[in-house]
């Protein structure tokens, strides 16, 4: 609803609804600008001084991110911990929503020359902003003063934070695609040990007599997915089990459609499986009847992002967690994603500017025993490997599915809330519903990928 | 949909207001209505314009300036795309859905709400109130209407024996599960309008038929529908309109799914636009979408003068 979002449709919005009206105000606003460029009304603060004609004071800086609910208040809560150490540092920081809003306001700000100091950004969505010209590559020797060094962190995210060999962002956490258990369940189906550890689940057969055996205890289902109206969730199910194949989808930046129909057909015929033909879990479900199944005691299993974590601690549910088990035999793999801090590129961030910077991460980083609790596996090794986060149960349960990851591919369309996800999210709840089949299924990702494949990508270059 | 309740009273007065008043007045006229003009110039006409020019560009949003010059590319593309066609045809859907039981409905409950000689303002209340939830909530409280297997209607139909739908995530029932919700959620706005076309119906014909003796059936079908021609007409343009624009429910409720088979055209144009950074292309599609909106519109201003001559 900020001006960030004007220029991309003003010319309906006008006719259309309430919303985009204002936008289309404030997309004309803009124009009124010097030369129509001006339109990245960032923070509050830099709306004062663009109008000020003064840039933003030394020792203030903006941060945004993308954190509400539980994440948000985690944040506030580690902003606080830097400010108390940092007292001459006056922080601005910014909640925004979480998807394409954040991400477009991120890039007209930047446009605009009104960024923020640091942000937060998906790793699936670095390659994107990185090849737009968005962000300011970090030197190792200016991040290695603030000891910011790649042995301090996830090998798998500190890999995918570079982009074409340069370093664009510096990982917070891992946030890992998992499998959560019921624990009472577990024990009457005889899937734990005697000591209450995960007996392990091994191969499709493993899986379907593992949800066998929960079925027969639960009275209704062995697991649960979601699968209605939550593309990204079907698409981290396929990608997790795809990945166990060594399956890819994007190449060379997105540019190619890599789709190994053989090994999709497996995935999805799987997944169908085990809802259609076995009925192991449901074949048509919601996100609220996600909760109230596994909340409530009538699945076993339930794959979700293990940032659901809070959800189910509120619910009062025994249950524990654990890495998606290696289903398809392959490499371990599993879907996950990022949180990382970027510094967007900026005319007027100079040495001292860009140490403040650094220090607010390194600041938050810090903290990130706090960030642990939400159920994210944090980045920073002397975090990860700390006494107190093994404590931390059942999020220390999980950790090694972060050196698993398997992130998005690189492609200007792909990423989290990206349109790859839909697409491929929903041809796969297609097949888990039972509504397509699984060659139908991987037909409508070929020819829907394949037209992003071919197009020119939106993002690099500096058209006039 | 909002948006609709500001225009309606002059756009009904405007056939009445033509050629009335003297020539002088003109200038007078022309200054109090420049605070508005500057405004609409500003900020409708102007953004429309650049929104055109913009859809001959292959702008993105993820880039300074207009982009590389792409003459009609973006417009072949559209026309040519199947994505598109089907998001057309989503909103076409939509409207062939909701206009005709959100007009019917609107004025069958109007006019019974009329008939009570008791506690009329409780009906007026109840059934104006859904339109005022926002539609946030509406999607929320139908998401768990309509969860399947579990949800108050499912339950309802497997008491009764009847194989419930999965609703919102089944192909061919989605879109009637949302045409539902919004029936329930926006006919209070037409009831309303209804509600003040029949109080403009004066009571002496009522009485003078009734004398003749006419039943209540016969004054009902050559009294009061007749006379509420104008608003069933002005209820119906603005219902086709406001259900052409739909998108916040349905991209609340089922993100377009499943598997696209709600994506109306504006969130085709949010996924290109927003989600896809192509903002050339979006603008062209929004154009598109605009001509299909300004041939409705101009159909509805045809008949409404015809009609104003007629009477």
């Amino acid at each position: 609803m900020t001006a960030p979002q004007c220029t991309s449709r003003p010319s309906a919005a006008g006719h259309t609804t309430h919303g985009p009206a204002r936008r289309s105000v404030l997309a004309a606003l803009g124009l009124l600008g010097a030369g129509g460029a001006t339109v990245g009304l960032s923070g509050c603060g830099s709306v004062l001084a663009g109008v000020a004609g003064t840039g933003p004071p030394h020792d203030s800086l903006t941060y945004w991110n993308l954190f509400t609910g539980g994440d948000g208040g985690h944040m506030v809560s580690m902003e606080q911990q830097y400010e108390h150490a940092h007292p001459n540092v006056d922080l601005n920081a910014v909640s925004l929503t979480w998807g394409n809003p954040y991400y477009t306001k991120l890039a007209l700000a930047i446009l605009g020359n009104r960024p923020p100091d640091v942000a937060i950004s998906h790793l699936s969505r670095l390659p994107t902003l990185a090849e737009a010209d968005l962000l300011e590559p970090l030197e190792p020797a200016v991040l290695a003063r603030h000891g910011l060094t790649a042995d301090k962190f996830t090998p798998a995210a500190w890999r995918k934070a570079h982009v074409n060999g340069k370093l664009y962002a510096i990982p917070l956490d891992t946030h890992p695609f998992v499998m959560y258990y019921n624990t009472e369940v577990f024990k009457k189906a005889g899937l734990l040990r005697s000591d209450g550890s995960l007996k392990p689940i091994e191969g499709t057969d493993g899986l379907i007599a593992a949800m066998t055996a929960c079925q027969k205890v639960t009275g209704h289902y062995g697991g649960v997915v979601n699968i209605n109206a939550d593309p990204a969730t079907c698409w981290r199910w396929f990608d997790t089990l795809y990945g166990q194949l060594g399956g890819q989808v994007l190449a060379d930046s997105g540019t190619k459609v890599v789709l190994d129909d053989a090994k999709a057909s497996r995935v999805l015929s799987f997944q169908q499986e085990l809802t259609v033909r076995r009925k192991l879990m449901p074949s048509s479900i919601d996100g609220n009847g996600v909760i109230q199944t596994f909340g409530t005691g009538k699945a076993g299993i339930l794959f979700d992002g293990e940032w659901q974590f809070p959800t189910y601690q509120a619910a009062k549910v025994p249950f524990s967690m654990a890495p998606v088990p290696n289903i398809m035999g392959g490499t371990y793999h599993c879907y996950a994603d990022s949180h990382s801090f970027i510094l967007p590129r900026d005319a007027h961030r100079d040495a001292t500017r860009r140490d403040t910077c650094l220090g607010l991460v390194r600041g938050l980083l810090d903290a990130s025993m706090i960030w642990a609790q939400g159920g994210h596996i944090p980045a920073w090794k002397p975090i990860q490997d700390s006494a107190a986060y093994h404590k931390l149960k059942p999020q220390s349960d999980y950790v090694a599915a972060a050196n698993a990851a398997v992130y998005d591919p690189g492609g200007w369309y792909s990423g989290a809330g990206s349109d790859f996800e839909n697409i491929m999210g929903f041809a796969v709840a297609a097949v888990e519903a039972g509504q397509m089949s699984p060659d139908a299924a991987i037909a409508q990702m070929h020819s829907k990928l394949s037209q992003y494949a071919s197009k020119p990508a939106p993002v690099g270059g500096t058209a006039a | 949909m909002t948006t609709n309740a500001v225009t309606v009273p002059t756009v009904v007065d405007q056939p009445r207001a033509t050629g009335a008043g003297p020539r002088h007045s003109g200038r007078a006229g022309w200054g109090m209505l420049a605070p508005f003009a500057v405004l609409y110039l500003l900020f409708l006409i102007g953004p429309t314009l650049y929104g055109l020019v913009m859809s001959f560009f292959d702008g993105s949003s993820v880039r300074s300036g207009l982009g590389p010059f792409a003459g009609v590319a973006n417009y072949t593309e559209a026309l040519t795309s199947a994505d598109f066609w089907s998001s057309m045809w989503h909103t076409v859907l939509f409207t062939v859905l909701t206009a005709p039981p959100l007009v019917i409905v609107a004025m069958v409950l109007a006019i019974l709400a009329d008939r009570l000689r008791h506690g009329r303002w409780f009906f007026r209340l109840v059934f104006f109130a859904p339109y005022v939830v926002p539609v946030t909530c509406v999607t929320l409280v139908f998401g768990w209407l309509y969860t399947p297997q579990t949800g108050l209607y499912s339950s309802w139909l497997n008491d009764l024996g009847i194989p419930a739908p999965s609703w919102l995530a089944d192909p061919n029932w989605a879109m009637v599960s949302i045409a539902l919700m919004t029936v329930w959620w926006t006919v209070g706005f037409n009831f309303v309008l209804f509600l003040a076309g029949l109080q403009e119906i004066p009571r002496e014909l009522y009485e003078a038929s009734a004398v003749d003796g006419a039943s209540p059936w016969a004054q009902l079908r050559k009294l009061t529908v007749p006379l509420l021609g104008r608003t069933t007409l002005l209820v119906t343009m603005l219902q086709l309109i406001a259900s052409l624009k739909v998108f916040d429910q349905i991209y609340l409720s089922t993100h377009g799914g499943p598997n696209y088979a709600t994506r109306p055209v504006i969130e085709y144009i949010y996924d290109m636009g927003f989600t896809d950074f192509r903002t050339g292309y979006a603008a062209a599609v929004s154009m598109l979408y605009f001509v299909l909106l300004l041939a409705v519109s101009a159909v509805w201003l045809l008949i409404s003068r015809r009609r104003a001559r007629r009477a």
